[in-house]
């Protein structure tokens, strides 16, 4: 299966190494794995404050770089969520179609499609996980403690296959980290302060390590973790399951 | 005029796509005690229920404080009443059974005059296990509807055999246009608007005793 | 103030916002706690969510229904446009039988049509007498929720305001006095108003009649007590049949606080003897929100303010900061429909995180709403010119692979030799965070040395 990378703007500038991991990882799994050279950006920091009217060039261009995929794989609840509700075509309304069905965050690749049984990997560290909210609530990574039914986990499901690490269990399971994307800027005091309060309850729990699926959410509290000089340092899961 | 523009607006905005309405309603409850559940709920948010009749299987559970403290002995409603509120200075009782209450209600004609009542007792028409609540409308009322909310402390006497397992029962059998007011009511008026502390007692009775009875 | 500006301030005292913070969530978790007692939970959110959907696709009819049924039953019905036209009704009823003083049990209706002051320009001794409203108008400030109307304020507060005008002792906080003392204070206006005027939690079409719930029986004091009984409703308060209060009942207030169910839910269907009840309709931008396939779902809501209870961003700025009288993530989308200049804010005051969609015991879809309000504000030119310039400006190095490279490499040699440049005041993020280190390489440069 010919799987197209998607690594999101700020993964690709800030945090390569998640691009790496997540590449290192899909090969590691099987996959022909190709990085379109002139992919930017799936268009949701307009479109999330209001201008989703810009988007024309953020989807002509992700349907320029990834149309012929089987598979689109991003590190990225939130950006995966964009591209599924809002990717569009005036010029090519199938292939936007195609697209949006085939775009899978990494998690969701690797539990529903890939249906990964081993994960060769070793982290024996004390770790958290940050339930990020596109993720989670939009794609159904896990359940909510919001509804009432039958509990599950997808990436728990897989660090649950990672040697040695042991999973804390925390206060509030899936509050928001209060990035938001334009909002960690335009609300800036809410959002400190919501990632301050993620922040201390995974410090309540002794955590080695802050790990989600969105580098997003993890750059923010990252952010705060290296304001209070802590020695808490965050990881993306991708990290984490390519870890030797 | 203001109802033909309001609803001509809403004929004009209102969505055109059919939607069916949800009727005959009903869900299985899980309780495997009716009263227990009743009584559980009905205590939790405040409510006092005690059942003295067949005294002999009567849960140890369902009346300890009554049964290992008091002297007298109280055995019955009549003498939890007598014992409970024999300094209330107005009283009102419409339940027969019991021989209680210096106030006669219907002699009264305004409802105003009522705000002295200490005590009033009534009859419930049923229960709903699920929330601890009880119908009652105004025909229980002894012509007054504020009876019940301005009374210092209320008393409900109810058939522990009429206790319904959830809402929808409740209502499958009751029709609310046989009466011009009618309430479930669900233990003593309650607020918790001061930094959310639970305060009982708050513009309503202060108290709720239930007195559970065979019939 | 926008609600950004109110939330800087509401941050400042940061031990108060964990307070209000913990306060709200500990009321969130009290919902879970009663939503997981009932099995079929999920099921009854999508049967309140379909009643009110085949209430919206029925709404005139139902009206009309519910009118006549209430007509037959001696009730009195009037229909307000606006706000203005609902404060003159409730007026001109206090008028014709020279009343002066009114007892009010919670309407965030009249909240909205800012009923209270109007009646007080005009004479009225108006009295709000759920607690908790009662103490915001000692205050004189707007309640912060619409269920917990004094969530923001401290029994100190309380106990503050009490001592001031109800001549409780200095310094007193026990919340079982003060509430004892508001008891003896409210009690002496019920037995004295003319008039009482309640809110309406569910008018049913079938019957003609309603329901008002409440935990401190202010409602019931108030109606049975005077002479004239105004109940006052939005449009959409209407609901079918009698059966479908089981299924609301059973959802409101566990998802308001928890409880089962608020201690009296009074169902009125016939004025008493000798008294007069009148019912108030109100449209107020009801119609048009009808109107609007995106938002219409917004009408759904039953008030329980679960929303609000959940949100994360609303745990830490406050109901004022809302600055409407229905405040938190319900707030933000009905909001807008009335003065989009004035709420353009709003929709941004969220991370668009879904909890609340998820604890909406009616299913409105409220963070996706949120999101089209957004497109909507700006599509009307409600946005700052520098935030739009800004945005164009992104989105032309966003969608432009060539500038998107160029600028990514700009930016990361910026912070790695000029740090200073982007690590100072004027950057929003450096405030209280530090910046992402800035990699030499992006990923893009790793793979052509190390794929291609």
């Amino acid at each position: 299966m010919k799987v197209g990378l998607f690594i999101p703007c700020y993964v690709d500038q800030f945090y390569p190494k998640v691009g790496i991991a997540t590449l290192e990882l899909l090969e590691k799994l099987g996959c022909e794995v190709h990085f379109p050279l002139n992919q930017t950006c799936c268009g949701q920091p307009m479109a999330n404050s209001g201008f989703a009217s810009l988007s024309k060039g953020c989807d002509a261009n992700f349907i320029d770089n990834f149309a012929g995929f089987d598979y689109i794989v991003a590190p990225s609840g939130s950006c995966v969520l964009h591209i599924k509700e809002h990717l569009h075509s005036e010029k090519d309304p199938e292939k936007a179609d195609i697209l949006r069905g085939r775009v899978f965050e990494l998690v969701e690749f690797l539990t529903d499609i890939l249906k990964v049984e081993n994960i060769e990997s070793s982290f024996p560290h004390r770790v958290g996980l940050h339930n990020s909210c596109h993720g989670q609530r939009m794609l159904g990574l896990s359940s909510m403690s919001e509804r009432v039914g039958e509990p599950f986990s997808k990436p728990i499901s897989l660090l649950k296959k990672v040697e040695g690490l042991d999973l804390v269990t925390l206060e509030r399971s899936d509050e928001c980290c209060g990035f938001g994307g334009t909002f960690c800027v335009t609300e800036e005091a809410v959002s400190v302060k919501m990632g301050k309060d993620r922040v201390a309850d995974h410090l309540a729990h002794q955590v080695e390590y802050i790990t989600g699926g969105d580098m997003s959410c993890l750059m923010h509290m990252e952010g705060i973790l290296k304001r209070q000089k802590r020695a808490v340092k965050v990881i993306h899961i991708a990290e984490i399951l390519n870890s030797k | 005029m203001s109802r033909e523009l309001i609803l001509n607006k809403i004929r004009q905005n209102r969505p055109k796509e059919r939607v069916e309405m949800p009727q005959n309603i009903s869900f299985e409850a899980n309780f495997s005690d009716k009263i227990e559940k009743f009584t559980e709920v009905l205590r939790g948010i405040g409510g006092t229920v005690l059942a003295f009749e067949n005294i002999d299987d009567i849960s140890e559970d369902l009346n300890p404080q009554i049964l290992k403290s008091s002297n007298p002995r109280i055995l019955n409603n009549q003498a939890y009443v007598n014992n409970e509120f024999s300094d209330a200075k107005t009283t009102i009782n419409l339940v027969p059974e019991i021989a209680f209450g210096n106030t006669d209600i219907s002699k009264i004609n305004d409802p105003h005059d009522l705000a002295p009542v200490d005590v009033a007792i009534l009859r419930g028409q049923f229960g709903v296990a699920e929330n601890g609540s009880i119908w009652l409308d105004e025909s229980d009322f002894g012509g007054h509807r504020v009876l019940p909310f301005i009374t210092q402390h209320l008393i409900i006497v109810l058939d522990k055999k009429k206790i319904f397992n959830n809402m929808h029962e409740a209502y499958a059998q009751l029709d609310i246009t046989k009466t011009g007011f009618g309430l479930f009511l669900a233990g003593p008026s309650k607020t918790a608007d001061i930094e959310q502390s639970l305060v009982i007692g708050a513009h309503g009775a202060r108290s709720l005793v239930v007195l559970l009875t065979d019939s | 103030m926008n609600h950004a500006q109110a939330s800087d301030i509401f941050n400042i005292d940061e031990p108060r916002v964990n307070w209000h913070d913990e306060s709200l969530w500990f009321i969130r978790q009290k919902r879970d706690k009663a939503a997981w007692t009932l099995p079929e939970w999920e099921t009854l959110r999508g049967l309140a969510s379909q009643i009110k959907d085949h209430t919206l696709a029925n709404m005139d009819t139902l009206l009309e229904q519910f009118e006549a049924k209430a007509q037959a039953n001696g009730i009195t019905i009037h229909w307000a446009v606006d706000a203005q036209e609902h404060n003159d009704i409730v007026l001109n009823i206090m008028k014709k039988h020279g009343f002066k003083k009114i007892v009010k049990s919670k309407s965030m209706l009249t909240e909205e049509c800012h009923l209270n002051p109007y009646l007080e320009k005009n004479g009225i001794e108006v009295i709000d007498t759920d607690l908790g409203e009662r103490i915001v108008q000692l205050r004189n400030e707007p309640p912060s929720h619409i269920v917990m109307p004094a969530i923001h304020l401290k029994k100190q507060d309380i106990g503050d305001t009490f001592h001031e005008h109800l001549g409780t002792q200095k310094g007193a906080t026990d919340p079982q006095y003060l509430t004892e003392a508001a008891r003896q204070h409210l009690r002496v206006k019920f037995i004295a108003a003319d008039i009482a005027l309640t809110g309406v939690n569910f008018a049913i079409a079938e019957t003609g009649g309603f329901v008002v719930c409440t935990n401190e029986g202010n409602a019931d004091m108030g109606a049975h007590l005077a002479k004239v009984h105004v109940a006052c409703m939005g449009f959409e308060k209407i609901i079918p049949r009698a059966e479908h209060l089981g299924v609301f009942l059973r959802l409101l207030a566990r998802s308001a606080t928890g409880q089962p169910i608020t201690t009296y839910s009074s169902h009125f269907q016939k004025p008493r003897e000798g008294q007069e009840m009148h019912i108030v309709i109100v449209d107020n931008g009801r119609s048009t929100q009808l109107g609007r396939p995106d938002f219409r779902n917004s009408l759904k809501c039953i008030r329980c303010g679960a929303c609000m209870n959940t949100c994360p961003v609303y745990r830490r700025s406050g109901g004022h900061s809302y600055h409407s009288a229905v405040a938190g993530p319900i707030g933000i989308i009905l909001a807008p429909n009335l003065n989009m200049k004035k709420n353009a804010d709003l929709p941004f005051a969220s991370t668009l995180c879904g909890s609340c969609t998820n604890v909406c015991p009616v299913k409105i879809d409220i963070h996706d709403q949120i999101w089209k309000w957004r497109q909507e504000v700006v599509k009307e030119g409600y946005v700052d010119f520098s935030k739009k310039q800004g945005i164009k400006l992104m989105n032309t190095v966003l969608s432009n692979p060539k500038i998107y490279r160029l600028a990514g490499k700009i930016g990361r040699s910026t912070m790695r030799f000029a740090p200073f440049l982007v690590n100072n005041g004027l950057n929003p993020w450096y405030k209280q965070r530090d910046m992402p280190e800035a990699p030499k390489e992006s990923f893009r440069d790793w793979y052509l040395k190390n794929r291609k």
